[in-house]
């Protein structure tokens, strides 16, 4: 599909067929957006939907690392919106997931180098040829953010509960404005922190930013382990954080499904308290 | 002073750690008894105020200053817990277009006329605001996790620093060194070895730090907290002390079952 | 009861994927972030082979691939001729050409010739890979074969 010539704005009446363009955004960087592009993706696939991941981040590109597909890149989106590379050659199809395919971002580029118009055109493409388009979006506010946003129709804004990241989605919130009702997902909870007060909850969060939630996912090391081998967690829908990006993404499919939400595992320690009669901490 | 040191605190991939080293160093450094001003450059997304706790004090801020409305000394907030550390916050509600890296860099040698230490917040990046935030530094710190993508942004980042000729040192931040020994996390040494840049500190993962955040303290101020005497070995090594790192191996068996029952 | 087992006994976890994939990325991010370099060493490479083999220089392809555990470099050059093994026109010898100027040595012989000199002087060196020389210098790289390495 050549679709890259277009400069105009996206058409008022969306074509027959017109798939989600989903921002994943946040403001404060390392909160679990890539992660949290590539586990949703790689679920709403497994689920059947046909789905493309775009890289947002020129220059510090990591979606393609993080689903272990870094090795089979060979064109990215600056290829497809400067015309050497047509958006077949570009589009990397998933090594465990069907349906699923990554559109990198340019590693050796800029930012600025790229035409907000000219995103919003692609991602239009993108529309007409997959169900969801998701976009994962870089740290900051600026060209990158406005670049990332420019083509998606809704947001999904990643926080984790710490006052900084609360602070920057705030911000965030209201750059998107109006033509957004974004949904939260709250990231890297640690409900044990939570229970020793020393960590927000999820509504100490949601009472700032009074969105609606899609769900919760727990802070764990085994999110390092996935990425060391790139293999993201979504591929394994039994394990407890699989499951909650499924069901987040049971959500975003519209089903009503409960918002996940980790619940407290208590520590050996704690266990072995707990035989013996007294509750610990 | 022209001895003054005038160091950016960077690494690419947000989220690592930047804020909390340049607020802890900058403590640590201040608890040595050198004058610190820490200076955030992350406009539009300031967090270097709320870390320490002073955000209610914030009068002007960094481009408040640029554009010339106030005098650098009006915006710098003196950190009372500290005898001299104060910081210069970033705007809130602007851009990083807002100041050029020459004013920038211009606020920055201010700065350094008043104190011993300068150090820059960067924020997440590569563009203008990592620009303008390298451009008044003499020196830089970049920060990595043990993670493949901080490791592959920390490498872009000290490209861009070698380009610009500006000498570096290396944080470790958030190491878990029971995920290092079994073999789910890079180690410090694969770490360096990919980076190949000098190594000034390793910092471990310590759940304590959020709590710290969340309440404005810097985590130095706890004096039961390890990483108060690790961030003070930085702050040693900074000033040219040859320090060990601390071992975070623990190779004996009880080590080992400590290990496997902490982790579940 | 596993992870707990695997962990007292210190397995070899995800870390060594980690290091690997890490390694190879960067080297990756690296040449596409030094396009010069690879022209350059594109250039060389081409100069060296052709003091064995005519190539036709407009049509090389470079890439880099990721093959598995490793890098590869992969070239595509095109052969246009091949002298005969010995004696008459051969091609340079690799001993005849002092190895500090490769780039010069590989002009050198259709600059021994006596017409078509212009287009190959030395300035070759650095100078873009669109080189529409190769004509004529078959034929004169054997009659002059008698020459010996004016190369310097």
């Amino acid at each position: 599909m050549h679709a890259m010539q277009q400069n105009e704005p996206q058409p008022a009446a969306a074509p027959a067929k017109s798939g989600r363009a989903i921002v994943v955004t946040s403001g404060k960087g390392g909160v679990g957006k890539t992660t949290t592009t590539a586990n949703l993706g790689t679920a709403l696939a497994q689920r059947g939907a046909k789905v493309v991941m775009v890289d947002a981040d020129v220059g510090l590109r990591n979606l393609d690392i993080v689903l272990g597909l870094e090795s089979r890149v060979k064109h990215h989106v600056l290829d497809v919106l400067e015309e050497r590379a047509t958006l077949d050659e570009a589009l990397v199809a998933d090594k465990h997931t069907e349906r699923l395919f990554l559109l990198a971002a340019a590693q050796s580029r800029e930012k600025d180098e790229v035409e907000t118009e000219k995103m919003r055109g692609l991602i239009a493409s993108l529309r007409e040829r997959f169900d969801y388009v998701l976009i994962d979006c870089p740290a900051g506010i600026e060209l990158g953010f406005k670049n990332a946003v420019a083509g998606a129709d809704e947001a999904i804004v990643v926080c984790t509960p710490e006052v900084s990241a609360v602070r920057d989605v705030d911000r965030v919130v209201g750059l998107l404005g109006n033509r957004f009702r974004p949904q939260l997902i709250v990231n890297r909870l640690r409900p044990d922190l939570v229970k020793k007060g020393k960590m927000l909850s999820v509504d100490d969060v949601n009472a700032i930013l009074r969105l609606p939630l899609l769900g919760v996912i727990a802070d764990e090391p085994e999110i390092i382990v996935t990425t060391n081998r790139g293999e993201p967690l979504a591929l394994r829908k039994d394990a407890p954080t699989g499951a909650a990006y499924h069901a987040i993404a049971a959500r975003v499919a519209g089903e009503d499904v409960p918002a996940p939400m980790p619940q407290a595992k208590e520590s050996f320690l704690e266990r072995l308290g707990s035989l013996f009669g007294g509750k610990r901490g | 002073m022209n001895t003054s040191r005038r160091i950016v605190v960077t690494s690419g991939k947000g989220g690592v750690g930047k804020t909390t080293t340049t607020a802890n160093l900058g403590a640590a450094l201040a608890k040595r008894g050198k004058s610190v001003i820490l200076v955030d450059a992350d406009i539009g997304l300031r967090n270097l105020d709320l870390v320490l706790g002073l955000e209610k004090r914030i009068v002007f801020d960094l481009v408040e200053v640029a554009e010339g409305r106030c005098q650098l000394r009006q915006a710098l907030i003196k950190d009372k817990r500290f005898d001299s550390l104060s910081i210069l916050p970033a705007a809130q509600t602007r851009e990083k277009d807002a100041i050029t890296e020459e004013q920038f860099a211009a606020i920055v040698e201010r700065a350094a006329e008043q104190a011993e230490y300068v150090l820059i917040d960067c924020p997440a990046g590569i563009e203008a605001g990592f620009r303008n935030a390298v451009a008044g530094a003499a020196e830089a710190i970049v920060v990595t996790t043990p993670e493949v993508s901080a490791i592959r942004d920390a490498d872009r980042v000290v490209g861009k620093l070698n380009d610009r000729g500006k000498p570096i040192r290396l944080i470790v931040n958030r190491l878990r060194p029971a995920m290092v020994r079994s073999g789910d996390m890079l180690s410090v040494e694969d770490v360096c070895e990919i980076l190949a840049v000098e190594l000034v500190g390793i910092v471990p993962e310590d759940e304590e730090v959020i709590d710290t955040t969340n309440r404005g303290e810097p985590i130095v101020l706890d004096e039961g907290n390890r990483l108060r005497t690790i961030y003070d070995k930085i702050a040693r090594r900074l000033e040219g002390e040859i320090v060990p790192f601390t071992n975070f191996d623990n190779p004996s068996i009880f080590g080992r079952l400590m290990d496997a029952l902490k982790a579940g | 009861m596993i992870d707990f087992l695997k962990r007292l006994f210190g397995q070899a976890g995800s870390s060594a994927t980690a290091k690997e994939r890490l390694r190879l990325v960067l080297m990756t991010d690296h040449l596409e972030l030094a396009p010069d370099m690879i022209d350059a060493m594109k250039r060389d490479l081409v100069d060296v082979i052709s003091r064995y083999v005519e190539v036709d220089r407009d049509k090389i392809e470079v890439n880099f691939e990721q093959q598995d555990k490793a890098l590869a470099m992969l070239a595509n050059i095109p052969i246009l001729s091949v002298n005969r093994p010995n004696g008459n026109g051969t091609a340079k010898k690799p001993e005849a050409a002092p190895p500090p100027e490769p780039v010069a040595a590989a002009v050198a012989t259709p600059a021994a010739e006596p017409a078509a000199a212009p287009p190959t002087s030395a300035p070759e060196a650095g100078a873009p890979p669109t080189r529409p020389r190769r004509r004529r210098r078959k034929s004169q790289a054997i009659a002059s074969s008698a020459k010996p390495a004016t190369a310097h």
